[in-house]
């Protein structure tokens, strides 16, 4: 693979030639809040990998652009996926502490402990491909959970079609210019986007076949969400930068 | 009678050659096709979703069961994705145990393919002689993982063990007699990778078997050829990866233009089709598994010649081995940790892509420091070949969409996740 210095430059140079702002960050999740003006990019440079985080009203030219300039030549859009950031942070384990109760002693009987995200809820990330130039690149674009609308950009890639059709049926995204937004994983009449993070595992709904009516149907499910191994955060001393780790 | 031209025909969720639950709902104009809409989700099993509720480690099986015809491969693009946000290098032996895995079942996968391609089109007897060579492949999986499908062999840092030194031995009972079982053990004498080495000898030979049957038979050509063209151009544009795309022209591959472990260090060829058409992609893929077999021999060279470690040592990520738990406290907090609660990565996000026999494998892992993925996204070949089903089967007949869709080598374990 290309040296990532390089293609970073290359957007760097390229966008600010036509009016984008940019911030560089490199740590490892930059938020663009919902405030900023339409024309700032981030752009986030870790592992090795580069994110540039856009508005949604700026997709289109910028998946454009990012096809046909030459040096840049994204040619393929390989995945689409949504997220959803309303739990990113938080934890299902109380303590730091050993105690005498067991297991139960420390799940927080209210289901999570929740750390709030700063930023927009939710999140739609594109993963390209240049096959010429041999590099990677990712778009992500923030959306408040309010507004979840973003243009479609199967006109600029074609393999978008059932990747946003997914991000769809799982999350909800509304992608405008879709010629066919349907469900597409989910089953026929299903209700809800199951991918987010406070629709429940279990689901609400269970299928069964009722032998009294002779067919099959549907009931409210009977089974309760059960966390078997509890969520932690822990500030492993491996991770953190050396000068810290040894203070 | 009044005249009917246009036909809305439903193909599958239960047709044979659906490969799997694929519904396809046909518009077609006597038996022309106008358009092809497949309906998909049939086996959706949330598998991303479920892998957000569970430590890293206890989804490695998970990731078996999507693709599954290629187990070990789908587990390790999800390992690779691990590893990068870990930051941590498995010993190289373990790289070149998972280099010769992960073609072994590029093997697997394409003579599963290339049986259930030639049935499709009604060759019978390539079915039979391709399961003849998955038997061995399969009893490679079973020697090293204990399971002959669901291996959950890659760990994070490595695999879970050490290649064994003898294989399998079938055993004689009320309906295997000594005598059979005798002749049945007598390839299985020495080490997993003389059985390897075996099989790779004489695999070649096999390779041309199948070519004989299907490369100039006049039937096979007549269903292939011209079947479903996807220009290089298209093909990008549609993403498509693997085979799919290399059949159309474009010598594209990961562990070429992208290597990760060992890949780098040995010597193969990327196969490239000209037309982009059923038959093209046929010849990539029998081209492919001779290479697979060249890539094996080299690994089965290196690995005879370089005992070592196949799993990182560091009890963070790995657990200690049996023979420390017993003596060592250190050891055996080191274990229950990592098996009740397993362990944290460092917040980030993480794209980690394999040359799945598919096309790309990739798997984005977003992580908030817990010791469960936060997000998980896999990126399966198979779904953007299949979304393009529409357009490569538009204007053919209704026979050439099962040759169009097994030539695309559709598996719905990884496609609904």
């Amino acid at each position: 693979m290309k040296n990532l210095t390089t293609l970073k430059e290359k957007i760097i140079q390229d966008f600010c030639a036509k009016g984008y702002e940019f911030t560089c960050v490199d740590h490892d999740l930059a938020v663009l809040p919902e405030t900023a003006a339409a024309k700032t990019l981030y752009l986030q440079f870790a592992k090795e990998e580069l994110t540039l985080v856009l508005k949604a009203s700026e997709l289109i030219a910028i998946s454009k652009a990012l096809r046909d300039t030459e040096g840049l030549q994204f040619e393929q859009l390989l995945d689409v996926c949504g997220l959803d950031y309303l739990q990113y942070g938080s934890t299902e384990w109380l303590t730091d502490e050993a105690s005498g109760s067991g297991f139960e002693r420390a799940l927080n009987p209210e289901g999570l402990v929740n750390a709030v995200f700063e930023g927009p809820r939710f999140a739609v990330v594109y993963h390209l491909l240049s096959v010429s130039l041999n590099q990677r690149l990712r778009l992500k674009v923030f959306l408040p959970a309010e507004d979840l609308r973003l243009p479609s950009v199967m006109p600029v890639w074609h393999s978008a079609d059932w990747f946003e059709r997914e991000a769809f049926d799982l999350f909800g995204f509304l992608f405008e210019g879709h010629p066919d937004l349907r469900r597409i994983l989910t089953d026929y009449g299903f209700i809800g986007h199951p991918f987010r993070k406070d629709f429940p595992v279990s689901g609400y709904l269970e299928m069964r076949y009722d032998k009294a009516s002779e067919r099959v149907i549907y009931q409210p499910v009977s089974i309760a969400p059960r966390v078997l191994v509890p969520k932690v955060i822990r500030e492993d001393s491996r991770y953190q930068p050396m000068e810290e780790a040894h203070v | 009678m009044s005249e009917m031209h246009h036909y809305t025909l439903n193909f599958g969720p239960q047709h044979p050659a659906a490969h799997g639950v694929l519904r396809l709902v046909l518009e077609t104009e006597g038996e022309v096709i106008r358009r092809a809409d497949p309906h998909i989700g049939l086996l959706h099993r949330a598998t991303e979703k479920l892998a957000e509720t569970k430590p890293y480690n206890q989804s490695i099986g998970y990731m078996d069961r999507l693709d599954y015809v290629s187990m070990m491969c789908n587990e390790h693009g999800y390992v690779l994705a691990i590893e990068k946000l870990l930051g941590v290098t498995p010993p190289i032996r373990a790289q070149y145990i998972r280099v010769m895995f992960d073609e072994v079942t590029r093997l697997l996968n394409h003579l599963l393919w290339l049986g259930a391609h030639a049935l499709d089109i009604g060759a019978m007897a390539v079915f039979l002689y391709t399961f003849r060579e998955r038997e061995d492949l399969l009893d490679c999986y079973e020697a090293v993982s204990g399971a002959r499908m669901h291996a959950t062999y890659y760990r994070p840092g490595g695999v879970y063990r050490d290649l064994p030194s003898k294989m399998p031995q079938y055993a004689a009972s009320a309906w295997r007699k000594e005598a059979d079982v005798r002749e049945m053990n007598a390839p299985r004498q020495g080490s997993l990778l003389d059985f390897l080495k075996a099989f790779c000898d004489r695999f070649p030979q096999r390779v041309d078997e199948y070519e004989t049957l299907l490369t100039d038979n006049r039937i096979w050509k007549q269903r292939t050829v011209d079947v479903g063209v996807v220009t290089a151009e298209r093909a990008l544009q549609l993403g498509f990866t693997g085979p799919m795309l290399r059949g159309s022209g474009i010598a594209w591959d990961l562990r070429k233009k992208q290597p990760y472990e060992v890949y780098a260090d040995l010597k193969f060829d990327i196969p490239i089709g000209k037309n982009g058409d059923c038959y093209d992609r046929y010849l990539v893929r029998v081209e492919e598994m001779r290479q697979s077999n060249r890539i094996i021999l080299q690994c089965i060279d290196w690995l005879s010649k370089n005992p070592g470690p196949v799993i990182l040592n560091d009890a963070k990520v790995a657990p200690p081995d049996r023979q420390t738990m017993k003596s060592s406290m250190e050891a055996l907090i080191h274990h229950f940790k990592l098996f009740t609660e397993g362990y944290t990565i460092p917040a980030g996000e993480a794209y980690a892509a394999v040359e799945h026999p598919k096309g790309e494998f990739g798997v984005y892992l977003v992580s908030d420091g817990a010791n469960k993925p936060y997000r998980l996204k896999i990126r399966a070949p198979g779904f953007s070949h299949l979304a393009s089903l529409d357009e490569m089967s538009r204007g053919h007949m209704i026979a050439d969409v099962v040759s169009i869709l097994s030539s695309q080598d559709i598996v719905f374990g990884e496609i609904d996740r």
